[in-house]
């Protein structure tokens, strides 16, 4: 198992100190400082190209970072060895704006990819991996009676029911963080109502979460924590108690301003 | 997870999966075929010698539509492959002529085309070249490689006769063609690693996203270079056993193969857009492409003919499998036509 050991008392999930990423010239984060604590629901806003994709995918081991250093359960993080499997073995795990499910892929499949359960072979325990789909299916995801089960494939869901399962895959693999990377977006009213009711049992479950939201005002009811990121930066933590949904959007309209007074 | 008793357990036997049987459109063609063979050339088709024949000719081709099976799953193509067979043959047939040692032989055949595979599965995976374009380079390379090396010549392997290696690849069992078992053979462990094999379920994702493929924790680079580095042994056996058949080896072997191995297995029903296929479906393909030349032949029908009528059949498939798949696209098709016209 991890050195990180997942069971040991910690006070943040993650924490990066002064990570710093660049594509060449271009610096997509400069300097981040975030700290997450261990029942945490942490909503990530800011603009197109604000760097918010490119952090998360920092802390999960798809993009290493230029610099910097990151803590996982206040253990600092190899990066030599830090992998997307290595973060998944960590309990992290990442709900992508549809790029977390394969489309033409059964359920079963698309549970476990990556963490099959397989004999020593290799050779996947096919009729294991499909009754506990269906298990997590019915029972944590209460997918009961709509006509979906663990054959069905990914292109026949909706846009609300992809997200759960993705976020009901990251429940039963027991993670600790769960990131989720604008779950809402071009989904109709009743989808984005579930989607909100399944983040909801990230936080009642005491798991931590940080959620990249276009829509302040899903963001504002449900985070913890608001941090505001613009162009590589952090510019704002924000506790929504302390700042109403109209402050809020005055305050982000004021620094487009300022980035486009800068860019003038 | 709760422990909350279900009302209804989930069913044991899921319905769809009975109705969708594996293949089944293209096994049904695959018996069409054979009817229509035996009604048009009854004296041919109603006697063993045809297929005995085909037995002995279609498994090298089979074996290369299995391995482009899972290449044609992850979203890749191959087209090296009938370098592999020129490069391979030439192997085999060098190493049996120089040391007498044909099992030595084939191990060089092999290893030569998965050393091929390597190359190919390098330049895709970690340079980042489609796979349609390196493939076209380096069979132009080692086809080269192999026509520089045998000197353009085609060497006899006569003293082979009679030997294990030709018993155990090339001879009968039970009056059969042993060929015809490795066939099977690889078509069942090909069938078991897509399907049921971590490694299979690798390929089914990287076809169906890369992206997808990468963020669920796929190491893509790693699983493509195996991909190709199978593809190329499956395709240096598969050389040996067209070299052993022949009892010859020409720099020339497999250039006909190209079209005939990947049109079987979009015949078969694979998908051309990765992230589904069928092994099943691959392997009556080869048996059809195998067939319809010979057959076409003994119903009459001028030879000439051949090829369109393959032609035919091949596009038929695909659209027919598109149908089966995706109605939808049918449909929306068809409004287009209408609402235009």
């Amino acid at each position: 198992m991890a050195d990180t050991n997942p069971n040991r008392t910690y006070e943040h999930i993650v924490r990066a100190d002064k990570l710093s990423v660049a594509f060449g010239k271009v610096r997509a984060l400069s300097d981040i400082d975030l700290a997450i604590g261990r029942n945490e629901i942490v909503g990530l806003i800011g603009d197109n190209g604000a760097g918010k994709s490119t952090l998360i995918k920092t802390l999960t081991g798809v993009i290493p970072p230029t610099s910097g250093h990151l803590f996982i359960r206040d253990q600092p993080v190899d990066w030599a060895n830090f992998s997307v499997r290595r973060a998944h073995d960590l309990r992290f795990e990442t709900v992508y704006q549809e790029k977390s499910l394969g489309e033409k892929q059964p359920l079963w499949r698309n549970f476990f990819v990556g963490r099959q359960i397989t004999n020593r072979f290799g050779f996947i325990k096919v009729r294991e991996q499909r009754r506990i789909a269906n298990e997590i299916l019915q029972r944590q995801l209460g997918f009961r009676g709509v006509g979906i089960d663990a054959d069905s494939t990914v292109a026949k869901l909706s846009g609300g029911e992809r997200q759960g399962i993705a976020i009901g895959r990251a429940m039963h693999f027991d993670a600790d963080l769960i990131i989720l990377d604008e779950p809402t977006t071009a989904l109709a009213i009743k989808e984005v109502q579930k989607v909100l009711d399944f983040v909801r049992r990230i936080k009642a479950s005491g798991r931590a979460a940080i959620y990249i939201e276009h829509n302040l005002a899903h963001v504002h009811a449900l985070a913890d924590r608001l941090v505001v990121l613009d162009r590589g930066r952090i510019v704002a933590n924000i506790r929504p108690a302390d700042m109403s949904l109209a402050d809020l959007t005055l305050f982000l309209i004021d620094l487009q301003k300022t980035k486009i007074g800068a860019a003038a | 997870m709760s422990d909350t008793p279900l009302k209804q357990p989930a069913p044991a036997l899921n319905p769809r999966a009975a109705a969708k049987l594996e293949g089944l459109p293209i096994i049904i063609v695959f018996f069409v075929l054979i009817g229509l063979f035996v009604g048009f050339a009854p004296t041919v088709f109603l006697h063993w010698p045809i297929y005995n024949s085909f037995l002995v000719t279609i498994p090298p081709m089979m074996i290369l539509s299995l391995g482009l099976t899972l290449v044609i799953a992850a979203g890749e193509i191959d087209l090296s492959f009938p370098a592999v067979i020129a490069l391979s043959g030439f192997l085999f047939a060098h190493v049996t002529r120089t040391y007498d040692a044909p099992w030595l032989g084939l191990l060089a055949a092999i290893a030569g085309g998965a050393l091929i595979g390597v190359v190919n599965g390098f330049l895709i995976a970690v340079i980042g070249i489609p796979s349609i374009i390196i493939t076209i380079g380096t069979s132009f390379f080692w086809s080269g490689i192999a026509t520089v090396l045998s000197g353009g010549m085609s060497y006899t392997l006569e003293r082979l006769t009679g030997t294990a290696i030709n018993g155990i690849l090339s001879g009968t069992v039970l009056g059969i063609p042993s060929e015809a078992f490795w066939a099977l053979g690889v078509a069942v462990v090909v069938w078991f690693i897509l399907n049921r094999h971590r490694f299979g379920e690798h390929l089914l994702f990287i076809g169906d996203s890369r992206e997808v493929a990468r963020v669920v924790g796929i190491n893509t680079l790693r699983e493509r270079i195996k991909l190709f580095t199978l593809m190329g042994a499956l395709g240096g056996f598969a050389a040996v056993l067209l070299t052993l058949e022949n009892l010859s080896y020409f720099p020339t072997q497999g250039q006909g193969m190209l079209l005939s191995a990947l049109a079987a297995v979009f015949i078969g029903g694979t998908s051309v857009f990765g992230g589904t296929a069928t092994v099943v479906g691959s392997f009556f393909g080869a048996l059809i492409i195998g067939m319809l030349d010979a057959g076409i032949v003994a119903t009459g029908v001028a030879g000439f003919w051949v090829e369109v009528i393959v032609g035919l059949v091949f596009v038929a498939a695909v659209v027919l499998h598109i149908g089966i798949d995706d109605p939808a696209r049918i449909r929306q098709l068809q409004r287009r036509l209408f609402s235009k016209a």
